[in-house]
């Protein structure tokens, strides 16, 4: 077995020793920064109640234990639904809500970069806008909408919002841009109809960039608490329940720590997962002038 | 026979034409369809609202410019949301932008394993989704939070300090918090971007003349990153005036004294608890103006990179 030598830096020209060591103790300690909530919080998770409020604080865990997970069904044992209805919404919500955003993304973006039709560009346009507000904005009359279409209440009003994200049709058309127009050509000369073009030859090639929408969506999806649209408890989702846990204040550290690892498994797992794809499709996502 | 066959041409043609057309309208009728609804109608709906009176219950009464002027004359909280949030954006805007555009610099020249290690660790924060509320936990303002406990065991202060209630103290907070956030998609673009670069370019500077790593980034780097650049200003510009989540999180609603209310909450105030629908519609008029008024200025000022 032959070993590979372990490198931190490749040799480049304008790139000294010192730089390159001052540059990746810099990194190092703003790592550090960014990490170390989260890693506080993981292992704050795993103590038993004793070690939480030990004083001063300590970092890494003593008796590790699992007593806090455990906890979290027995606290919401009185109310109106189990724990486990929580986590099954919010995988729910996301696994739909990010099938259907991509499918809908993909054929926008599609038509918007390799199709011709009036008004393309005043289109497009709009879309680049749409980026430049939060929903915060819309809040107000989303709600009205939402209430005049009788989506209060139902998954819909999520669900439907998140199929006609801006963010999404964006990236996916920029990505598009390196789908060369030849081979359609050739496709079409070749006698294949448009869709046949579109699920056998387009998608495939835009593999990275459906695979960064999905962590995207999914950030934003497993997120979400449903906001002002969900009221009836068997719909909530995981967020809500990690706030109402958080805002019984000090006494359940142990639980919140736990619901917040949970929370932030799933979209840091797939954030591995995918991550040289996502890099692949954020090479295209600029904004040309 | 040869005008036979060249009218065949002109027809498979024309019903080619008609079948993408058909191809192109259907394939975009589903997103079409639901960003005129969601997007499109409710800042129209917006605007149209910020001119009235509405409560739900009744009809919209027209007031015209009434909602405007009180907001500007009367409201002595709407005055400091926007103060409060042109500081954390002044501060989080490009300090988060800056901050990204450098450390995407920085871990992009690691090889690529450490440098996937280390975009996780950056990138993290910003994914897991409700994680500020560990700072809620970190700042908190009796004896068991974490800053406060570490600071009386270093004997620096005899009694704790009320971070998150204390006006002094909040926006500096929601600010270093907001900047914990802030390395997001644009961070990703700009790794990304780097990537993406042509390693002939870098041969052509050094050969031209450049000394070091900062001239080889103003004039090789930036230059080729442009379309990177501007999208992450559009990224940050958005987050930095949208900041209302983590103020309401970590400060509590209404914050003391009003010290760390933003234009967001102010419109979740008047829209959600007081139903006076008409004037939140102003407040959110005006924030929509400030987003996309930045948004286009700070993209023609960037076009000039590197010129």
């Amino acid at each position: 077995m032959k070993l590979r030598k372990f490198q931190l830096y490749k040799p480049q020209i304008g790139r000294s020793l010192v730089g390159n060591t001052i540059n990746f103790i810099t990194l190092l300690f703003f790592a550090a920064i960014m990490v170390l909530p989260m890693a506080f919080s993981i292992s704050n998770a795993f103590k038993p109640l004793d070690e939480l409020f030990i004083f001063p604080p300590r970092f890494f865990v003593r008796n590790p234990t699992l007593e806090n997970f455990a906890n979290l069904s027995s606290l919401f044992i009185d109310s109106i639904v189990p724990f486990s209805r929580y986590i099954s919404n919010t995988f729910f919500l996301t696994i739909v809500g990010t099938i259907g955003s991509i499918l809908i993304a993909s054929a926008a973006g599609y038509v918007l970069e390799k199709q011709e039709f009036t008004g393309k560009k005043v289109l497009f346009k709009l879309v680049v806008t749409a980026l430049m507000f939060t929903s915060a904005v819309t809040s107000i009359p989303n709600y009205l909408i939402m209430s005049k279409l009788g989506w209060v209440d139902n998954y819909a009003s999520i669900l439907v919002p998140a199929f006609g994200s801006a963010f999404n049709v964006f990236l996916m058309k920029q990505f598009m841009v390196n789908v060369p127009q030849s081979i359609l050509e050739a496709a079409r000369v070749d006698g294949a109809g448009e869709q046949r073009i579109f699920w056998r030859i387009v998608m495939p090639m835009v593999k990275p960039a459906w695979l960064t929408l999905i962590i995207f969506s999914i950030q934003a999806l497993w997120g979400t608490t449903g906001g002002s649209f969900i009221y009836s408890e068997q719909l909530k989702t995981l967020p809500y329940a990690l706030s109402q846990i958080m805002s019984a204040g000090i006494v359940r550290t142990g639980a919140s720590a736990a619901t917040a690892l949970l929370m932030m498994l799933v979209p840091i797992t797939v954030f591995i997962l995918t991550q040289s794809n996502i890099l692949e499709t954020m090479m295209s996502s600029g904004v040309k002038e | 026979m040869i005008m036979q066959s060249a009218e065949k041409v002109k027809t498979h043609h024309s019903s080619l034409n008609k079948n993408r057309r058909w191809f192109a309208y259907c394939y975009l009728a589903p997103f079409l369809c639901i960003f005129l609804v969601f997007t499109i109608l409710p800042v129209a709906i917006s605007i149209v609202l910020s001119f009235t009176n509405y409560n739900v219950f009744e009809i919209p009464k027209f007031i015209f410019m009434q909602n405007y002027l009180n907001l500007f004359l009367n409201d002595d909280e709407f005055i400091m949301a926007v103060k409060n949030t042109f500081i954390i954006a002044i501060f989080t805007g490009p300090i988060g932008y800056f901050a990204s555009l450098l450390f995407a610099w920085f871990i992009n020249e690691l090889t690529p394993k450490i440098r996937a290690i280390m975009v996780l660790l950056f990138y993290a924060p910003s994914i897991s989704g409700g994680a500020y509320m560990i700072w809620q936990l970190m700042f908190s303002s009796d004896a068991y939070g974490y800053v406060n406990s570490v600071l009386m065991y270093l004997n620096i202060i005899n009694e704790p300090i009320q971070w998150l209630t204390n006006t002094k103290y909040m926006l500096p907070l929601v600010i270093m918090v907001m900047l914990w956030m802030s390395l997001g998609s644009g961070f990703l673009a700009f790794v990304a971007g780097l990537q993406g670069i042509d390693k002939t370019y870098y041969e052509v500077g050094y050969i031209e003349g450049i000394k070091n790593r900062w001239q080889e980034l103003w004039y090789v780097t930036l230059p080729n990153m442009k379309p990177q650049l501007m999208f992450g200003a559009v990224m940050s510009i958005t987050a930095s005036f949208g900041v209302g989540d983590v103020t309401m999180a970590l400060c509590g609603f209404p914050s003391t004294d009003y010290a760390a209310h933003t234009i967001i909450n102010h419109l979740h105030d008047y829209g959600t608890i007081r139903f006076e629908m008409g004037y939140a519609s102003a407040i959110a008029t005006i924030l929509f103006i400030i987003m996309v008024g930045t948004n286009e200025l700070v993209q023609k000022a960037l076009s000039n990179v590197g010129k």
